[in-house]
């Protein structure tokens, strides 16, 4: 026996075990990976023996490896052997190998299930102990409901060693099967009495973590949790009882005003930062709760106020703390009370702006994100001045990059707020544009674009900085770091070309624009700056003319033609367009100029009309103008066979005007007259169409003179051009003047009116520092909205909802291209329906009628459901129709497409409104279920407009073209059912007939021969339909092939349809 | 806690516990983009960090980084007692602990950690009933000579294991 281990020793010993393997890797630096796989060769080796010390080891070495990121899944079974060892020392390591390697998809997990159970109720406390640790790794929901019972046993072990670790396992085991939750609930609320404090502390850890989940289940553990606040003095403990209660403040407000004095006491007496914290945050947290949902007594309110105080002044003493974690979670916390109390952060202003200096990144940046809040139109400049001097010494552009985004961002907020003075923001921009490598360039070049835009008074001031910006464009082409930065020169030439009247020396900037350097920037700038040196031009030209010298206008034309060629030859297509497009232009010019004739005027009206900033989401409020269907095909669609376009007229003679297109050619004056006046009344009622103001447009359309031209006049006390010079901070200064003098207005206005009011009392409110009313903006933003509001849009509906449904009355009346329905065999509940279809007559009018045709039913091919309806409406009264609703019962086999969100029987509002005498229309999308039977839809609600749809099984066929050798194909094939049909009488020259089944039926010709053809189909669900058609005299009889009977004979009878009609 | 990675500076995985399931791949695309965001932090700048949705406490002892993720409402003070406590108990266990003995004892220092921490929380906050509880259990253990091999060669080793037997 003694030999016997002794030899297993001694093999033992010529494995490496664990320590050799850490140094062997740490060997075989240059050649790991080689090295690793002969391990790995060595250990499956190991793992074959009997021997389980050996096993272990092999396992232990295995863990190892994994963590180095090698693949030891291939070893689960192994694991499992160590696990179910007798021995501790090994069945440690197999319960650490699987604690590491195992995971929820690992499918030996099922085979671990005795043994694990078996390890819980072992008499060793280790063993058991092991198996916890271990099943909280890798529990699944299999053994969380196979184990539940077992663990919650061992919750009420004799030992507090298993009583801690079954405690603490059983929240895995709720995660993963929530089932065992209630059973054990009673149990673990036990535990919160426990004498053991290991055992106490885990189940408050656990309940505090349930709590957080789904807080209102644990409301009726408060007072137990109030009590062991007030009594522990374990901070961990407290920080979880703080954590839970303040998941459970929300829920009941009371609790919050108990836990005011305990917390109070905590925030003054601990020295435990963490537990200060948890108290702080929990306070902000729980502030703006209690605050809203109940109104406390004004005592209670003022102490919640001084509570609140209290942790914000603990914040700031950890701030201040040279700490850097306490500063981060400080300014951290702090944000969290700026969405709620913008004002208690505001004081601490000086605190946060000292941050900006610290060495600590992290910190930087989370100071930043609180100045985005505590801006206020009286402290933006002084902030901005001083994130301004921080961007010239940051170093790292990361950074650097965030400060530039983040002053765009302070500035730019809700509309430009803040900012009351845009000639100190346009020159901060314009300071930006200074900085080294930034990425952000486009971002400065849209807010140039955006403010010079918008503010209307800014333009003058804009247009002379952007004029210097070009001017010394080359300091932002020179260096090739600077790449990003020089997408401003976008936002500068299209400014300086915009409003070139403004520009003050304009022959300056047009050749700045034209220099060679130009062509080095990215090719949409260079587009830019052609298109605005033409703007420039047409300026120049009015104001040349203008003077009786006629030759400076000539050399302006001569320098284009001399520059632009250079821009012809780019390699940009759109710069080279743009140029050779203009450069015709000025050609022409000059020979008009030196035939002396008078250009300005036309070549200013290239340009004329003021560009507006259109909101994003404008276009979609637009309604779509009568007549116009944005989804009919303008011709048809390509895949007409050719024998139709032979005599298409003799085709449609017989069918009804498909589109509008035929009634508008005789609309004469008068209904147009009508029709514009309608469509203007339409337009002043809805408020989503922007109108343009009048007086802007007449003053461009009528007279684009000199006088029309708004000057503003600018107070040139500031130098304007100095390039490469700081200039915002005087601005800061100019404002504070403009502040002052206001103040001192407002003031004299306020005597006079209490001189006036004679107002006994005397007292004189000091204005002292100004409130953020009283500081009115330079210049005024031109609003146009981004977000047009949509309550309008609700509101109004309504309204006419109701005015319409007094005017109107309805009138049913249908059209259909197929009016003609046999009932199918196949046609099951939808029969019954059919026989109603023809029977239905037009009713008399009274007030006002709406007609309405269903002219097209095609197949969604995308969607092998899908049937899409063009519907057009007109409207045949007098009355404007506001809205109109469109509504399809759903039948058993079909079913309106909705949507999301609303009911079954909801309808869809027709997305238009229709003036008197027009007509427009729609598309409505269907679901169809089984398509082989033809169907109608009937809709008949309220007092409304009923109308039936009739979806032939035509209408789900999609014409699909087909080659000859593909079509024989599927004819062997065999798959299809065969069925035929005569026709007799019909007299119509053959390529007719075809043309016709290609056009009713959305057949395609396949082959002709002779008095022979082939034609093909498919269904939106892609059944295939194949079609011979023969004729001799008036008789023609087609055989079908398809491999949907049902299908088949609901299309044969359609065509028979056809041609009977004929 | 989410879970808890030690690594070198050199940026080498010398333990890692993770207390929610997640895929191998998954742990190692984490793993990676931890440590580098990690170690790409200067020596001065504070513990904490904001990571995907969760918070990074980290902290650095000699040339190892203790390493945690947090959820959103968890305290971040106290996870970086919680490391604090980790190292302490390392250090009572092995007599002033180095990266070495972490590397060669890997596993000791996982048993540790699971006696202090289990499924993410803290089990037991006394250091003494830790170190206690792992004491017993090493008695438990069949004597292996770990921390013999690593200063012995094997002809020591064998005949040590002779002797026992």
């Amino acid at each position: 026996m003694a030999l016997k281990i002794v030899k297993g020793s001694i093999d033992r010993m010529f494995d490496k075990n664990l320590q050799d393997l850490v140094r062997g890797i740490r060997n075989h630096k240059e050649d790991e990976a080689k090295y690793i796989s002969t391990c790995i060769d060595e250990i499956k080796q190991e793992l074959k023996q009997d021997n389980i010390a050996v096993k272990a080891n092999a396992v232990c070495k295995l863990t190892y490896l994994q963590m180095l990121g090698y693949d030891v899944s291939w070893a689960a079974f192994n694991i499992v052997e160590v696990m179910s060892s007798s021995k501790f020392t090994y069945k440690r390591i197999g319960y650490l190998a699987a604690s590491q390697c195992f995971h929820e998809s690992t499918d030996v997990i099922m085979l671990t299930t005795n043994q694990i159970r078996k390890d819980l109720s072992s008499p060793n406390q280790y063993d058991t102990g092991v198996a916890l640790t271990g099943l909280s790794c890798f529990v699944t929901p299999d053994l969380a409901r196979d184990l539940a019972n077992d663990i919650m046993t061992l919750m009420s072990h004799t030992k507090p060693y298993i009583r801690k670790k079954a405690v603490l396992i059983m929240y895995k085991v709720f995660l993963k099967y929530p089932e065992s939750l209630r059973p054990a609930f009673p149990r673990l609320k036990e535990k919160l009495e426990d004498p053991d404090p290991g055992v106490q502390s885990a189940a408050v850890n656990v309940i505090c973590e349930l709590a957080r989940r789904n807080p209102k289940n644990y409301l009726s553990l408060a007072p137990l949790f109030f009590k062991l606040m007030t009594s522990s003095t374990n901070n961990w403990v407290l920080i979880k009882i703080i954590k839970l209660f303040g998941a459970l403040t929300p829920l009941e407000p009371r609790l919050g005003k108990k836990l005011i004095e305990p917390l109070t006491n905590l925030i003054h007496s601990t020295s435990a930062m963490s537990l200060l914290y948890e108290c702080v945050n929990t306070v902000i947290a729980g502030h703006d709760v209690n605050g809203s949902p109940f109104l406390p007594p004004f005592s209670l309110a003022l102490f919640l106020f001084l509570r609140f105080q209290l942790c914000v002044q603990k914040l700031r003493i950890l701030i201040e703390d040279s700490d850097q974690n306490l500063k981060y979670l400080g300014l951290l916390a702090m944000s969290k009370i700026l969405k709620t109390h913008p004002k208690s952060v505001q004081s601490h202003k000086d605190l946060i702006l000292q941050c900006l200096d610290d060495k600590d990144e992290s910190i930087r940046l989370r100071a930043l994100d609180l100045l985005y809040g505590m801006v206020s139109k009286k402290n933006l400049m002084e902030i901005v001045k001083k994130l301004m001097l921080h961007v010239d010494k940051a170093e790292g552009t990361t950074y650097r990059d965030e400060l530039l985004t983040k002053i765009i961002d302070i500035c730019s907020q809700s509309n430009y707020q803040y900012i009351t003075n845009f000639e100190w923001y346009i020159s901060i921009l314009v300071e930006l544009t200074r900085l080294e490598g930034t990425r952000h360039g486009h971002l400065i070049a849209s807010q140039m674009l955006d403010v010079a835009i918008r503010v209307k008074a800014i333009r003058v001031f804009a247009v002379a900085q952007m004029a210097t910006l070009l001017d010394n464009a080359h300091l932002m082409t020179g260096n090739v770091q600077r790449k990003g930065i020089c997408e401003v020169l976008y936002a500068a030439a299209w400014i300086c070309g915009e409003f070139s009247e403004h520009l003050e020396n304009p022959m300056q900037t047009l050749e700045a624009m034209l220099r060679p350097k130009v062509a080095t920037l990215p090719g949409h700038i260079q587009a830019v700056y052609v298109q605005n040196a033409a703007k420039l031009f047409a300026t120049l030209l009015k104001n040349q003319e203008g003077n009786t010298d006629r030759t400076a206008a000539q050399e302006t034309s001569q320098l284009m033609i001399d520059r632009l060629p250079l821009f012809v030859q780019s390699a940009n297509l759109e710069v080279q367009e743009r140029a050779s497009c203009i450069l015709q232009l000025v050609k022409y010019i000059q020979k008009l100029q030196q035939k002396d004739v008078e250009v300005a005027e036309e070549v200013i009206a290239l340009f004329a009309g003021e560009l507006n900033p259109v909101a994003p989401k404008a276009q979609k409020k637009v309604p779509v103008p009568e007549g116009l269907d944005l989804d009919a095909w303008i011709n048809e669609p390509p895949s007409e066979s050719e024998s139709e376009d032979e005599q298409p007229k003799a085709i449609f003679a017989k069918e009804e005007p498909k589109h509008s297109r035929a009634r508008h050619t005789e609309v004469d004056e008068k209904e147009l007259a009508k029709r514009r006046e309608a469509r203007k009344q339409e337009q002043a009622n809805n408020p989503f169409y922007i109108k343009a103001s009048p007086s802007s447009q007449k003053v461009y359309q009528e007279a684009p003179g000199v006088e029309h031209i708004p000057v503003v006049q600018i107070d040139l006390s500031v130098p304007l051009k100095v390039p490469g010079l700081p200039m915002s901070d005087q601005y800061v200064k100019l404002e504070e003047e403009r502040r002052q003098k206001e103040r001192v207005e407002k003031k004299k206005k306020e005597k006079k009116k209490r001189k006036e009011k004679r107002g006994g009392r005397g007292k004189k409110h000091d204005s002292g520092p100004e409130s953020e009313e009283d500081i009115t903006p330079a210049h005024m933003v031109d609003i146009v909205t981004e977000e047009m509001p949509e309550d309008k849009k609700s509101s109004k509906h309504k309204k006419k909802k109701q005015k319409r449904e007094k005017e109107e009355k309805e009138k049913k009346k249908k059209k259909k291209h197929h009016h003609h329905h046999h009932h199918s065999d196949g046609g099951g509940e939808e029969s019954v329906q059919n026989g109603t279809v023809e029977e239905e007559e037009p009713l008399p009018v009274s007030v006002c009628h709406q007609s309405f045709t269903e002219i097209d039913i095609q197949g969604n091919l995308q969607d092998g459901s899908q049937v899409v309806v063009s519907v057009i409406f007109e409207n045949k009264c007098d009355n404007f129709l506001k809205t109109m609703e469109f509504n399809v019962l759903d039948s058993l086999n079909s079913k309106l497409q909705r949507p999301e969100g609303s009911g079954p029987h909801d309808g869809l509002s027709v997305p238009f409104q229709l003036p008197p005498e027009t007509r427009s229309s729609g598309t409505l999308r269907l679901s169809v279920f089984v398509i082989v039977f033809p169907q109608n839809e009937d809709s008949s609600t309220h007092e409304k407009l009923d109308f039936k749809l009739h979806f032939t099984c035509s209408s789900y066929l999609i014409t699909t073209p087909c080659y000859s050798d593909a079509f024989a194909k599927l004819l062997e094939s065999g798959d299809l059912k065969c069925s035929s049909v005569r026709l007799e009488g019909v007299n119509m020259p053959f390529h007719h007939l075809l043309a016709r089944i290609c056009f009713h039926h959305h057949f395609s010709v396949v082959e002709r021969i002779d008095s022979c053809a082939s034609m093909y189909s498919r269904s939106i669900q892609g059944h295939h339909v194949c079609l011979l058609v023969k004729t001799s005299g008036q008789t023609v009889s087609i055989d079908a092939k398809c491999d949907e009977p049902t299908l088949l004979g609901n299309v044969l009878d359609e065509i028979k349809q056809t041609f009977s009609q004929c | 806690m989410q879970f808890m990675l030690l690594f070198s500076r050199q940026g080498k995985l010398r333990l890692q516990k993770w207390y929610v399931p997640l895929s191998d791949k998954e742990k190692k695309k984490i793993t990676r983009e931890l440590v580098q965001t990690v170690l790409a932090r200067k020596p001065k700048m504070c513990s904490f960090l904001e990571w995907r949705d969760l918070k990074v406490v980290y902290k650095r002892y000699a040339s190892l980084y203790f390493c945690c993720a947090i959820e959103e409402q968890d305290n971040e003070l106290i996870t970086l007692e919680i490391i604090h406590r980790y190292v302490e108990l390392l250090d009572k266990y092995f007599g002033s602990v180095c990266e070495l003995d972490i590397i060669f004892n890997f596993e000791k220092a996982y048993f540790i950690l699971d006696e202090f921490l289990l499924g993410g929380e803290a089990q037991e906050t006394s250091k003494k009933t830790v170190l206690k509880a792992i004491e017993q259990a090493d008695l438990l253990q069949e004597v292996r000579p770990h921390v013999v091999t690593l200063h012995f060669n094997s002809a020591l080793f064998l005949i040590r294991l002779l002797r026992l037997n």
